[in-house]
């Protein structure tokens, strides 16, 4: 009883809420966990956008990172959610979209311009519905020094041969950190780590798919591989990395303490506000390596509030997003951010198109654990931030941490029950 | 028999009364029901269902606290979550509480200069905000540029600096000695003010016995404060079973490394709300809190009935 009173007070709450917002026709407000881009937003893509339709008033509101999902969560399920919603790849938006919180966007002209793989982090699982417009990719790989590498006189390395060779040459040298990266935020070590140079050795596309039908386990050697790899990094990184937090390394790197930073592209606008002056290289591949792979994740898409009292509005906005115009400003305005789309982008910055250069080298695959992998508990990309960050530490062996990984999907995905 | 009128306000009728009544209970009444009595059972009733993927709740009785008890999956997180839960709360009893008597009966020393500085000062933490307690500690204790490190190497010990937050063996304690060195001042002021209730006679006789400063803390003033530092100990109980912010704000939802600072409300946090592609599970997360409420409830019971009703009271 007192539960049904509650919830008709709510539903009144939000009706006046949606009267209040109709009155203002025409103004959508954006959820969004790229709080570092708002000036952007605000001083670039919208009035670009409104250049065009100037009667759509937009309002960029973005939650820190590590709360948005939360808080969207929240939101959506409160009714005071923004109109637009910036999608999560895979399974977290699927969720939203399976809940009936998300529209579906099948119908939106700009579509066309996506491909299956650009729209595959934003599809159900059958193929039959597109829920958000595709926005843009991060790849991973490693930013440098240039001026620490000509100090200390080495080369980008191109294999991990090299790579430790450089690193150990620049421990030598004893005047930088030579590997920037910390653990305490346990992500990095699994995102900037093990799924930056992981795809090298479960050969990208193929043993994500493996891992997903089952015929390869994380038990398997490219698995176990890349944690040894990882934890060879642990000499090379600065004292203390086991405290050190992401905006520590942020700074460190910027600041021009260290010389190699594993990187997500991301990071490139960071340190271009900081004038350091960088180049990249991509994962150097392990030794009998005939092909290269990149991590080149599907990582941001926008899509529609499904109980926004704009939807009209917020179709021509979303609309936009798909169109060539938008692909020049977010891919030269947000370095580091891919577009998606089939558009032909000229990036003005030299790091962010050394990034995307490599899409004509390597093979191109996204995180292993982001497709149907972290569906159960306990949760793949838990798990690995975790023992990512263990191997990393040195508190875990890399076979210790293979079995842990492999266990713990074993417990509620089918596939790996056999 | 007391007659009825004798409960009554001077002059006034029945109904008067209960206007009178309503009027300075239904606030209060109002105000937890909707925001922590509506909570709870609300909470409470979300534990036994389970939500389906299309949004509607089935009603599953109690699975949801036998698969949290005996499935590793779930089991596993809960006791480790539990028993850190129970070195924060011990390593408060052990260093915070002590503390804030030591400081209260210093405090209360009749000859102490600067008496409300030293008091002001040391109940500031208290009043600041937990991202900025976790940040300022982070700095301080930052391998990198805190404060901390230079501080040990000036005397010549820099060797026994560490990532001391990013180790699995220290980082809860040292996490427990941040709350600790935040609230230290609410002990403090607890028992300053009960130190202050207690009247001058009963000192000036224990020193006219013979009693110096120490004993009369000890035999006199200790014993007298005794239902004091038990409401203390229960605060502390309660607030430790119900931390989460500071270790959210410096360790995350995941309160690494290896889950070693993880306690209930981080590991509450991450099952309801998710965390990165972790999904909000409301069911599980609902029984979670309702295991804390439960072992809230049980401390404070054990506090009321063995310890409280035991404790002798003074009055002057």
């Amino acid at each position: 009883m007192l539960k049904t009173t509650l919830k008709t007070m709510l539903l009144a709450a939000v009706a006046v809420g949606a009267m209040a917002g109709a009155a203002s026709a025409g103004k959508l407000t954006i959820e969004s966990w790229r709080n570092d881009d708002a000036s952007i937003w605000k001083d670039k893509i919208i009035p670009a956008f409104n250049a065009k339709h100037p009667d759509i008033t937009l309002e960029f509101t973005p939650t820190a990172p590590a709360e948005y999902n939360a808080a969207l969560n929240a939101r959506l399920e409160g009714g005071t959610a923004g109109d637009i919603i910036t999608c999560r790849p895979f399974d977290a938006s699927l969720e939203l979209f399976n809940k009936g919180h998300l529209a579906p966007l099948n119908d939106l002209a700009s579509m066309a311009n996506f491909s299956d793989v650009a729209k595959s982090a934003w599809t159900t699982d059958d193929g039959a519905t597109t829920f958000c417009v595709p926005m843009a990719s991060v790849i991973h790989g490693f930013i440098y020094n240039k001026d620490i590498f000509k100090e200390v006189g080495v080369e980008p390395p191109k294999t991990e041969e090299e790579f430790l060779a450089v690193l150990e040459k620049i421990k030598a040298n004893g005047s930088y950190t030579p590997l920037v990266m910390g653990t305490n935020d346990q992500w990095e070590a699994a995102t900037m780590g093990f799924q930056n140079i992981g795809p090298n050795y479960w050969k990208g596309e193929e043993g994500r798919k493996g891992l997903i039908d089952g015929t390869q386990k994380l038990t398997d050697k490219p698995y176990v591989n890349t944690l040894a790899a990882l934890a060879k990094w642990a000499p090379y990184m600065g004292d203390g990395y086991q405290a050190q937090k992401y905006p520590d390394s942020q700074n460190l790197f910027g600041l021009g303490k260290g010389a190699i930073y594993a990187a997500g592209s991301w990071d490139i606008s960071t340190f271009r506000a900081q004038n350091v002056n960088m180049g990249a290289f991509k994962a150097p591949p392990p030794a009998g390596a005939s092909d290269c792979y990149i991590s080149d994740h599907t990582d941001i898409g926008i899509g529609l509030n499904a109980k926004s009292a704009n939807a009209a509005d917020a179709k021509v906005f979303l609309d936009w997003i798909g169109s060539d115009e938008f692909a020049n400003i977010l891919g030269n305005e947000l370095p580091g951010f891919f577009p998606l789309s089939n558009a032909k982008v000229t990036l003005s910055d030299d790091v962010a198109q050394e990034f995307v250069n490599w899409r004509g080298e390597c093979k191109s695959t996204i995180r292993n654990s982001y497709q149907i992998l972290s569906r159960g508990t306990p949760n793949l990309e838990n798990e690995l931030w975790n023992v990512s960050a263990q191997v990393l530490n040195g508190t875990m062996t890399p076979d210790a941490g293979a079995a842990q990984l492999e266990d713990g999907l074993k417990k509620w995905y089918a596939p790996h029950q056999k | 028999m007391a007659k009825p009128q004798q409960h009554h306000l001077v002059g006034m009728s029945d109904a008067a009364f209960y206007r009178v009544l309503l009027f300075f209970l239904a606030p209060a009444v109002i105000v937890y029901t909707t925001f922590s009595i509506y909570p709870l059972l609300d909470t409470i009733m979300n534990s036994f269902y389970d939500r389906q993927n299309d949004g509607s709740q089935l009603y599953v009785g109690t699975a949801n606290f036998v698969t949290l008890l005996t499935d590793t999956t779930w089991s596993g997180p809960f006791w480790n979550a539990f028993w850190n839960n129970c070195k924060f709360f011990f390593i408060h009893m052990l260093v915070q509480n002590p503390i804030g008597l030591a400081l209260a009966a210093l405090l209360s020393l009749p000859v102490l200069r600067f008496r409300s500085t030293y008091r002001t000062l040391i109940f500031m933490p208290t009043m600041l905000s937990v991202v900025i307690i976790g940040f300022t500690w982070q700095l301080i204790l930052s391998p990198l540029w805190g404060i901390a490190k230079m501080f040990l190497q000036f005397f010549g010990l820099g060797f026994l600096f560490g990532p001391w937050l990013g180790i699995e063996s220290t980082a809860l304690i040292t996490i427990s000695l941040i709350s600790v060195w935040q609230f230290v001042g609410i002990p403090m002021i607890l028992i300053y003010t009960a130190l202050l209730a207690i009247p001058d006679e009963l000192i000036d006789a224990a020193t006219v016995d013979g009693l110096n400063q120490f004993q009369a803390f000890f035999y006199v003033k200790l014993p007298l404060i005794w239902p004091t530092i038990g409401l203390v100990s229960i605060l502390t109980f309660v607030n430790n079973f119900n931390a989460f912010d500071l270790i959210y704000a410096m360790k995350g939802a995941l309160a690494g490394p290896n889950f070693s600072a993880d306690i209930m409300g981080t590991l509450f946090y991450r099952v309801f709300f998710g965390n990165q592609l972790q999904l909000g599970d409301t069911s599980m997360g609902s029984t979670i809190a309702t295991m804390m409420f439960i072992i809230i409830l049980c401390g404070v019971m054990v506090y009321l009935f063995l310890i409280q009703r035991r404790m002798q009271r003074y009055s002057f």
